[in-house]
């Protein structure tokens, strides 16, 4: 993966796999304390510990169409790389929590890369599902949900050109 | 007044069947970007982009995209899925962002599939 919202689109992929329609991503760069941490919840099925130990194996897959799975443990390895550590918390039939935290300074750091284009390729895919948004930097916070500006209009009855602008409406300017 | 001839009246009735499935909410095409771990990482994403920038700029309100996982074939990712009404689906395999481009106007637009960026034509042969 080239950046770290390459990684962010590629584990909530996994959560919606899980059955999840709530998903929330945070993100927090703190440069007082050097850090930069990812935290990715959802409401899926969850897994028990057995299944969490395996799921950060690159040879367990849940899938039947190949072997391997890369997904969770090479996003590991990132925050590893980078003077970091990750954790998945889950509790079955609820959801899942996987957090992962980098020393921002890093000279392996990832970069964050675009994540308004995880969003919105994760908004294409699935629509029905509720996408929260939080990019937090040091003492400036910005929010985005899909629920904000689903009401009345939900995103699943919009034609994809609808839903194109209307995220580009709503997504936060940042500078 | 020229006379309808019979190639006509098809087009017109092309046309108000594919004006008919759009009221319906079937749109002319989809078009699915396979975005598991393997798609990702070799680009899917800009694929994507790219797609939604034409969406946008050609002003197409009848074309859906969508994202689908993993199909097993890691090493031809970045992959994607064109699907016109009626039609055999497509599977496009190796894409950047300029063979994404001739696919929207040649397949997705124009109805012709780029077949040089197909994953396979025809069919295997038995003995």
């Amino acid at each position: 993966m080239e950046d770290l919202s390459l990684h962010i689109l590629d584990i909530v992929e996994n959560s919606i796999d899980a059955g999840s329609d709530s998903i929330s991503i945070k993100i927090d760069e703190d440069t007082n304390t050097d850090r930069l941490t990812i935290e990715i919840d959802d409401n899926g099925k969850g897994m028990d510990a057995e299944t969490i130990k395996k799921a950060l194996d690159p040879f367990y897959t849940s899938k039947t169409v190949r072997r391997v799975g890369l997904g969770l443990p090479m996003f590991r390895q990132a925050a590893l790389a980078a003077g970091g550590e990750f954790d998945i918390r889950s509790v079955p039939g609820r959801g899942t929590q996987v957090r992962a935290v980098f020393q921002h300074s890093h000279i392996d750091r990832m970069p964050l890369g675009d994540v308004s284009k995880t969003l919105l390729t994760l908004l294409m895919g699935h629509p029905e599902v509720q996408f929260s948004y939080t990019f937090r930097r040091d003492d400036c916070e910005w929010r985005f949900d899909t629920e904000e500006f689903a009401s009345g209009d939900s995103l699943s009855t919009m034609d994809t050109l609808q839903r194109i602008r209307v995220f580009r409406q709503h997504w936060p300017k940042m500078s | 007044m020229p006379k309808l001839n019979l190639e006509d009246l098809d087009k017109i009735s092309e046309w108000r069947r594919r004006t008919t499935m759009l009221r319906e909410g079937a749109g002319r095409a989809k078009v699915t970007v396979h975005m598991g771990t393997c798609g990702i990482a070799a680009g899917a994403r800009k694929i994507m982009d790219a797609l939604l920038r034409l969406v946008e700029e050609n002003d197409v309100k009848d074309v859906i995209l969508t994202t689908s996982g993993c199909a097993g074939l890691c090493s031809r990712e970045p992959m994607a899925t064109v699907e016109l009404v009626n039609e055999a689906p497509v599977k496009y395999v190796d894409l950047t962002e300029e063979k994404i481009g001739a696919i929207f106007r040649e397949h997705v637009l124009g109805g012709r599939p780029v077949l040089e960026y197909a994953l396979a034509l025809g069919s295997e042969r038995t003995q």
